[in-house]
């Protein structure tokens, strides 16, 4: 018995009984996982804004960013059921098990990015909203559909639509794009490339199974490890960027040198391995690194919340260290 | 004679996922309403021009 055997659905088999999707199924196009990351930072945004909304605004906001990035998620795997029948990660999803057809995951993805993109615009305003529609056509027909089939630097770009949250989260209170947002979009936009490229190094034959070409097999290992390390280098200045806006404070401050420190120690270490030594401790440091950017993510976002905590309660002065303040 | 008919196979099979959307759908209107008091209470709030008929009473 072969992969394709065990991951076919009960149709192709014609041994098992009609399989009707649960609600959990529904709720796993989703992407529930990532949704949790879009929710935060999305949340951080929307809370470090200079003004405030009434909270059952606010809750409407963070729950239709979250089903916005839902719904793309139920789109990209609508797109993308051909590559996750053939990927160990992801074959067990709704749709490569035959619980869920592509049809009924396109046609819920369409639905929910209608509905997330109208309530959001009736609960906020349009800038929030029309940021959230370009989020979800930029996951899906830019990254899905165009960019991951055709360039290794499809992450670098399709990057993008995951760094949206915070600017919509932003954009729902201010109803503008500021530099903080931007920054905050900057800071995801740079720090997705060394995150996704250091799970690719121990995920190889995944990507390399289903034809996706990723930075690991067009340019090679080496050159990953040296991008790796590029755009830690080049995460610097822009999370520190941050702190010289109104959002920046003493929080933020502690995060970024800690973390940064952290995670360039962690870059350095990737660029100074090679294959033979990565193979002898099973990718360790890889690993490690790829779980501290995501702790790199959650606590400078963590730390953006502290400060806004502490300048509403007047502890510190609002406006944060604002040279950049405009 | 049975009191209620006795369900369909499909029916049992679809439970969870009927049952969810009923919960959801329940939670979607309840949210409605909320974002509606929470919109009207604002202070900026302002009933439109065209609404305000005969006997408005600002």
């Amino acid at each position: 018995m072969n992969d394709a055997s065990i991951n076919a659905s009960p149709s192709q088999t014609g041994t098992a009984q009609p399989q009707d999707a649960g609600f959990a199924d529904f709720f796993a196009l989703l992407k529930p996982r990532v949704m949790s990351l879009v929710v935060f930072t999305a949340l951080v945004g929307l809370l470090a804004a200079p003004m405030s909304v009434h909270p059952v605004v606010g809750f409407t906001a963070i729950l239709f960013i979250a089903i916005g990035g839902g719904a793309s998620g139920a789109l990209n795997m609508w797109w993308d059921a051909d590559i996750d029948r053939v990927m160990k990660r992801t074959h067990k999803r709704p749709i490569p098990s035959g619980r869920i057809t592509e049809g009924e995951a396109f046609g819920f993805g369409m639905a929910l990015s209608a509905i997330s993109v109208v309530m959001l615009g009736l609960a906020t305003n349009l800038v929030a909203a029309g940021l959230l529609a370009f989020t979800i056509f930029f996951y899906v027909v830019i990254y899905s559909m165009w960019l991951k089939r055709w360039t290794p630097q499809n992450i670098v770009i399709g990057g993008a639509a995951g760094a949206f949250p915070p600017m919509i989260g932003w954009a729902a209170v201010t109803g503008t794009v500021s530099i903080e947002s931007v920054l905050m979009f900057l800071l995801i936009f740079v720090w997705t490339p060394p995150h996704f490229w250091a799970l690719a190094l121990f995920m190889k034959s995944d990507y390399d199974e289903a034809g996706v070409p990723m930075l690991t097999s067009t340019h090679g290992r080496r050159a990953t490890r040296n991008h790796i390390l590029a755009y830690t280098l080049l995460l610097v200045p822009v999370s520190f960027a941050l702190l010289f806006t109104s959002i920046g404070g003493p929080a933020y401050l502690i995060a970024a040198v800690l973390l940064n420190a952290l995670f360039l120690r962690g870059a350095w270490r990737i660029w100074r391995r090679d294959e033979v030594v990565a193979e002898g401790d099973k990718y360790a440091t890889e690993k490690k690194v790829f779980k501290h950017s995501l702790y790199y993510l959650f606590g400078l976002f963590t730390a953006i919340l502290i400060d806004a905590a502490l300048r509403s309660a007047g502890v510190i002065a609002s406006g944060g260290f604002g040279f950049w303040s405009f | 004679m049975a009191f209620f008919r006795k369900s369909h196979e499909m029916h049992d099979r679809r439970f969870s996922r009927n049952l969810g959307l009923g919960i959801v759908l329940a939670a979607f209107v309840a949210l409605v309403f909320g974002l509606t008091v929470a919109k009207v209470s604002q202070e900026e709030f302002a009933v439109p021009e065209t609404e305000k008929g005969v006997g408005y009473d600002e």
